[in-house]
């Protein structure tokens, strides 16, 4: 009992770890930049590709890979905001208008980067197997690709929180968050910080795909439930809230792992359930802010 | 009140609905066999995108609950073809699709923007979720056989159920609900202060115009042949009626049609040499509308021909007055 009480334990913080890299990149893109960036499942497929393209072909190990995927990445997310999403910015009546619009051309990018995808890799499942040497943790065995994700995905985690907390470009960030115009006026360069935010959002996802090489098979077209899970975890955490889908990814990798233990055809059910039951009672999330009602 | 409407303001509706019934009912007489299935996708295509168009377009609620409607379209068909007829097999799916959106409308009563669309496509899901568990834990199936019908007469029920919405999308977009959903998508608040009943218009027309979705999944079960929830739920057909809609224009009538024919032939054209490529080039597509043609494929061809005819006109007026001039230089 207690030995698979350990089991859930772990498994959810795994599997949480991976959901809360996954959703503070989109967190970042949408409470910053209000883009709800549904390719974004697409970038974390891509750098897991990537990885193992890097691994497979020139033999650099997907750890080692990070630096080189991740700021790639960066560049492309801040490149895509400077572009089309601050077109879109400028040409739009009002917020509304631009969240409307900005989904919609995510939506135009995901055909784009899926099917890109398809034609370079095939729609075949690939798989790496690095770091499956098991490691033994209270009497159990866990395999190490699984700790080093966990590893990896909490240190990023305190890291990135400490960022937002406490350097100057993390206030500014915060600060283009809460009251857009109000930080422009004190100086915040808010075309600046939001290229920033959606690049961020895209390393991010580039961080996790190449976690994601190491513990799953890939396949191209699974980017969608990705963004899916992000999406789920953001609004449990709260939109726009960066610590909100921290603790949002933990506690939905704990509960997600003991459904699992109990029903495994019943997770995703439970999922879904989650979502909507938090949409319905508590639109805001465990730390959002409280959204205006109409 | 509404025949004069029609008949003063949208003459042209009048003429160019039945016209394109008639010309839909004709064509596989005529066009070669293999593009004649082709247009069974495009009928089905086009009456989800239209449905779709008729709450979210005036309003602006993107739904994406879609798939789910359809679904349950599918799977009611897939388990009462064998002892019913389909007439009936499709009405009852019109039916179930009603009730379900019915519940949606009345549990999202409260949310905007981004919640309702992340609310709508949750609903789906978790059907699509919740049909899965059921199928392989409760009933032991991982899908289903479905009685089938001949194209000709999947494509005629097609034919029949896209003539509705067209001439139902026609009536409500000229009709007084259809003018409150509009003050709705431009001013909630206004519109309620005016005396629109806001709930009841929105709720109740998101429900009808679902009808024509559930109906047309049961109409598909019956090509599709075989069905599981991945096909009967497929999240594309959440998200490709909003695409086309966009694509094609969303506040003009022929605007989904267009965008079905246009993402169909791209199919067919590249789905057998380049089988990614055709989604490639959709996806580019549509970030090229939202970006520079925000009214859509229709209006783009509705200004290049008001710019030509106002070109002819200039053209015309033009040749009178040299001609004018060159009789009075005669006399």
């Amino acid at each position: 009992m207690i030995e698979s009480a350990i089991d859930v334990i772990i498994t959810g913080l795994v599997l949480g770890g991976l959901y809360a890299l996954i959703a503070v990149g989109l967190s970042l893109q949408y409470g910053v930049g209000r883009v709800l960036n549904v390719s974004h499942g697409e970038f974390i497929i891509l750098a897991a590709l990537a990885a193992y393209s890097l691994y497979t072909v020139t033999g650099v190990h997907p750890l080692v890979a990070i630096p080189v995927v991740a700021p790639a990445l960066f560049a492309i997310g801040f490149g895509l905001d400077r572009t089309l999403f601050n077109n879109l910015r400028r040409t739009s009546f009002d917020e509304d208008h631009f969240e409307g619009r900005s989904l919609l051309v995510s939506f135009g990018l995901l055909f784009v980067i899926q099917n890109l995808m398809l034609v370079f890799w095939g729609a075949g499942l690939r798989g790496l197997s690095v770091l499956n040497t098991p490691v033994e943790i209270l009497g159990r065995r866990y395999g190490l690709n699984r700790m080093v994700t966990l590893l990896v995905a909490v240190t990023v985690s305190v890291a990135f929180y400490l960022f937002i907390r406490h350097t100057r470009l993390g206030k500014a960030i915060r600060a283009a968050a809460e009251r857009p115009d109000m930080a422009e006026a004190l100086g915040v360069n808010r075309k600046r910080v939001l290229a920033i935010c959606f690049g961020l959002g895209a390393g991010l996802a580039g961080l996790a795909g190449i976690l994601y090489s190491m513990m799953f098979e890939i396949q191209a077209s699974r980017g969608i439930e990705l963004t899916v899970v992000a999406i789920v975890v953001v609004v449990v955490g709260g939109l726009g809230s960066i610590t909100g889908s921290l603790i949002g990814g933990f506690l939905l990798g704990l509960v997600i792992s003991l459904v699992n233990f109990i029903d495994p055809s019943l997770s995703l059910v439970a999922f879904y359930l989650i979502f909507i039951v938090v949409l319905l009672v508590k639109p805001s999330g465990l730390l959002g802010r409280q959204i205006h009602a109409d | 009140m509404l025949i004069s409407t029609i008949l003063s303001e949208e003459k042209p509706a009048l003429v160019t609905i039945p016209l394109t019934i008639v010309a839909l009912w004709i064509a596989p007489n005529i066009i070669p066999a293999s593009m004649a299935i082709s247009l069974i996708t495009v009928l089905m295509y086009a009456i989800l995108t239209l449905s779709w168009t008729m709450f979210s377009g005036p309003t602006g609620y993107i739904s994406l609950a879609t798939a789910g409607l359809f679904g349950v379209g599918v799977y009611l068909s897939a388990i009462l073809r064998g002892s019913l007829p389909i007439e009936v097999v499709v009405l009852i799916g019109g039916l179930a699709a009603f009730l379900v959106a019915l519940a949606i409308g009345l549990l999202t009563l409260k949310l905007k923007g981004v919640y309702f669309i992340l609310f709508t496509f949750g609903v789906a899901a978790l059907i699509r979720s919740s049909v899965q568990w059921f199928e392989t834990r409760i009933s032991g199936t991982v899908g289903r056989h479905v009685a089938g019908a001949s194209n000709e007469t999947v494509y005629l029920l097609l034919l029949i159920l896209f003539a509705i919405t067209l001439i139902a999308a026609f009536l409500l977009k000229h009709s007084s609900p259809g003018l409150a959903l509009q003050g709705i998508g431009q001013n909630q608040v206004a519109a309620e202060h005016i005396g629109v009943d806001v709930t009841r218009v929105k709720v109740l027309t998101f429900a009808s115009s679902s009808v024509l979705i559930g109906m047309t999944g049961a109409v598909m079960a019956t090509r599709f042949r075989y069905i599981d929830p991945n096909v009967a739920f497929n999240p594309l057909i959440s998200f490709l009626p909003v695409l086309m809609a966009i694509l094609g224009g969303i506040s003009r009538l022929y605007g989904p049609l267009l965008g079905s024919l246009i993402l169909v032939a791209l199919q067919e054209w590249l789905i057998t040499e380049y089988p990614y490529v055709y989604l490639l080039v959709f996806g580019a597509t549509l970030v090229a509308v939202v970006l520079w043609l925000p009214g859509g494929l229709v209006e783009v061809a509705q200004k290049g021909y008001i710019k030509a005819k106002i070109q002819w006109i200039k053209l015309r007026m033009r040749i009178t007055r040299l001609r004018r001039e060159r009789q009075a230089k005669r006399r």
